[in-house]
């Protein structure tokens, strides 16, 4: 992986001596043929998916009832529904700050941390301590998700420190939800992030650096100035993915406080979940879940057009 | 330790005790980090073989393998872990078969079709897939493909379609198009020349785009909790978070054992891959970072 080698000329010229415009495009035709199992997978469960999500958001869809049986065009009704509701803007509160706080700021500084100290440790710190921080992001979501209940349950671990120490106890995960479930994520995400910068620092030409400390540049300074300037390409690729996959959780929060108390942690793909299949409103969980899907197409766009210089 | 000796850190040598103690500190910073992350994993693995554990991390009087006697049973455990590799192995290879055949247009011909592909490719692995499975829920029941494995199977692949051709792609392009002339002078279509040629050589990271797509399957729990209903399809990720809500307020013990048996294959296939890919921690590249 880390070399790409050069793909050599294009084949494409030396194989055609004549331009024959309808040769041409039946040999395109004929190139694309293998693409053609991968376009029909997308095309039905990818695209439908999201046609039916536009689609869906504007009927009375619903698992039960008279709507179940014959669903109706009911144009923007779910919409205006949907910001009459108290639960949906507070839900899109709860999910900015979950981003904001457990992926843009929680994972991207832990992971940068772990990834910066990890060159000055030692040999044996830096395996244990990557190997744990590794593991919590492999191990499958739900298991992860039950290790964050156990330890921040009101019998749990944490408690159990904290009484010990004398600190007061609280039910982390009624008293405190969105805390809790972003301390969650934190841990369970850190590693990617860990893992991207850890590679953005090990391309830095090691001179550069050196360079700044003969001129007597301070730690921090050298963070500030030489170090975060030379990668902050993977920086704004990481701040787009990881808020990607932040965006996205479900199964963390859904083991840990399945939204409640009330609604008090429902990000908006638990929020989804439970009109849809908790109160039986498909439509309305459709509508919330074509705004997502709407916010995370602009977030694409933006990482897209970060990345151009790769697809070109 | 040795430290790094490059001959012009030398003249530097003098700031040897500074970066002695630079050492400790990251050491002593990373340790402490490291003991949080402990923490929440050590009480699976504590959980599992304490025959009466409870929430909080702690080493069992005496270590029992009663937790994985309970659960090691054909409904519990054998064949939620069946289920999943069905669903795992099946959406692996038909992605990555797909994935075989679409990058190799992309990476060997030069088409005006390419880059508003990879775009294409690029924005589906940025769509919040597990946030819409409201309206897949929806379109499957109008599709009859409710409560039908093929059909969660069918749409994990497509989900884990537009990394696996973007992965599949670079690592096409590192096949030098040189060997395959020498096959296309032999007379070999391009479909041949792709068996014969690109594939054996690319067949590490083959394994790879497969085991990341497997892992990722693996343990994804929202698609399956709302595609597949009955009890007898489901993988195991959904029965251990049914047996969490019936059972899980009292036998903790069996559900860590329950957790580690089912964490387990995707742990030692994340360690082949490291291996494949040679570095402890290169799956980030995977991902272009």
């Amino acid at each position: 992986m880390t070399t790409t080698l050069d793909t050599g000329p294009d084949v494409s010229r030396s194989a055609a001596p004549r331009s024959d415009r309808a040769r041409r495009a039946g040999r395109t035709a004929g190139r694309l043929l293998p693409m053609g199992p991968a376009l029909v997978l997308l095309a039905i469960f990818m695209a439908g998916p999201v046609v039916w999500s536009f689609y869906g958001s504007f009927t009375d869809a619903a698992l039960t009832g008279a709507a179940a049986q014959n669903t109706s065009w009911v144009g923007l009704d779910n919409y205006t529904g949907l910001f009459a509701d108290p639960n949906f803007p507070k839900s899109v509160w709860l999910t900015v700050i979950f981003v904001l706080t457990s992926a843009i700021i929680g994972q991207n500084v832990l992971g940068l941390t772990l990834a910066m100290l990890m060159r000055q440790a030692t040999g044996v710190v830096r395996a244990a301590v990557g190997t744990l921080v590794v593991t919590a992001w492999v191990l499958p979501e739900i298991v992860a998700a039950f290790a964050a209940y156990a330890f921040f349950h009101a019998d749990g671990t944490l408690n159990a420190l904290l009484g010990a120490v004398g600190l007061g106890e609280s039910n982390w995960l009624y008293d405190f939800p969105m805390l809790a479930v972003i301390i969650a994520n934190v841990w369970r995400g850190a590693a990617f992030s860990m893992m991207v910068y850890a590679a953005a620092l090990a391309n830095l030409p090691p001179d550069v650096t050196e360079a700044a400390t003969v001129d007597g540049a301070s730690g921090p300074k050298r963070l500030l100035y030489v170090t975060l300037p030379m990668i902050r390409r993977s920086i704004s690729t990481n701040f787009m993915l990881t808020t990607l996959m932040t965006l996205q959780v479900f199964t963390l929060i859904y083991v840990m406080t399945a939204g409640g108390p009330g609604t008090d942690s429902s990000t908006l793909p638990l929020l989804a979940y439970q009109e849809a299949f908790s109160f039986g409103r498909i439509g309305y969980g459709t509508a919330i879940a074509t705004i997502m899907l709407l916010i995370g197409a602009v977030f694409s766009v933006v990482y897209i057009r970060m990345l151009r210089p790769e697809v070109d | 330790m040795a430290v790094s000796t490059r001959p012009a850190a030398r003249p530097l040598s003098v700031a040897a005790p500074r970066r002695l103690s630079v050492r400790a500190i990251s050491n002593t910073i990373l340790l402490v980090i490291g003991l949080c992350f402990l923490l929440p994993l050590g009480w699976l693995v504590l959980a599992s073989i304490d025959e009466s554990a409870s929430l909080v991390v702690s080493v069992p009087g005496s270590v029992s393998a009663a937790n994985f006697d309970a659960v090691l049973s054909a409904d519990q455990t054998f064949r939620p872990l069946w289920n999943s590799f069905v669903l795992s192995a099946g959406c692996a290879l038909i992605t990555v078969v797909a994935a075989v055949l679409a990058a190799y247009p992309l990476s060997r011909y030069r088409m005006r079709f390419n880059k508003p592909f990879m775009y294409g490719v690029l924005f589906g692995t940025g769509l919040p897939i597990t946030a819409m499975m409201v309206p897949v829920y929806a379109l499957f029941v109008r599709l009859n493909l409710l409560d039908s494995l093929p059909g969660a199977i069918f749409f994990l692949a497509a989900t884990s379609l537009p990394m696996a051709i973007w992965m599949m792609k670079n690592f096409m392009d590192s096949v030098p198009v040189s060997l395959e002339e020498a096959a296309w002078v032999d007379g070999a279509s391009a479909m041949r020349a792709l068996r014969t040629v690109v594939v054996p050589l690319m067949r590490p990271g083959i394994a790879v785009v497969f085991i990341f797509v497997f892992i990722q399957a693996w343990g994804n729990f929202f698609v399956p909790f709302v595609l597949l209903l009955s009890p007898e399809k489901q993988p195991a990720a959904v029965s251990i978070f049914t047996f969490f809500g019936q059972y899980g307020s009292v036998a903790y013990g069996q559900l860590a054992a329950f957790s580690l048996l089912y964490s387990l294959p995707v742990l030692v296939l994340y360690v082949l891959v490291s291996r494949v890919l040679g570095g402890s921690f290169t799956m980030a590249g995977a991902v272009k970072g």
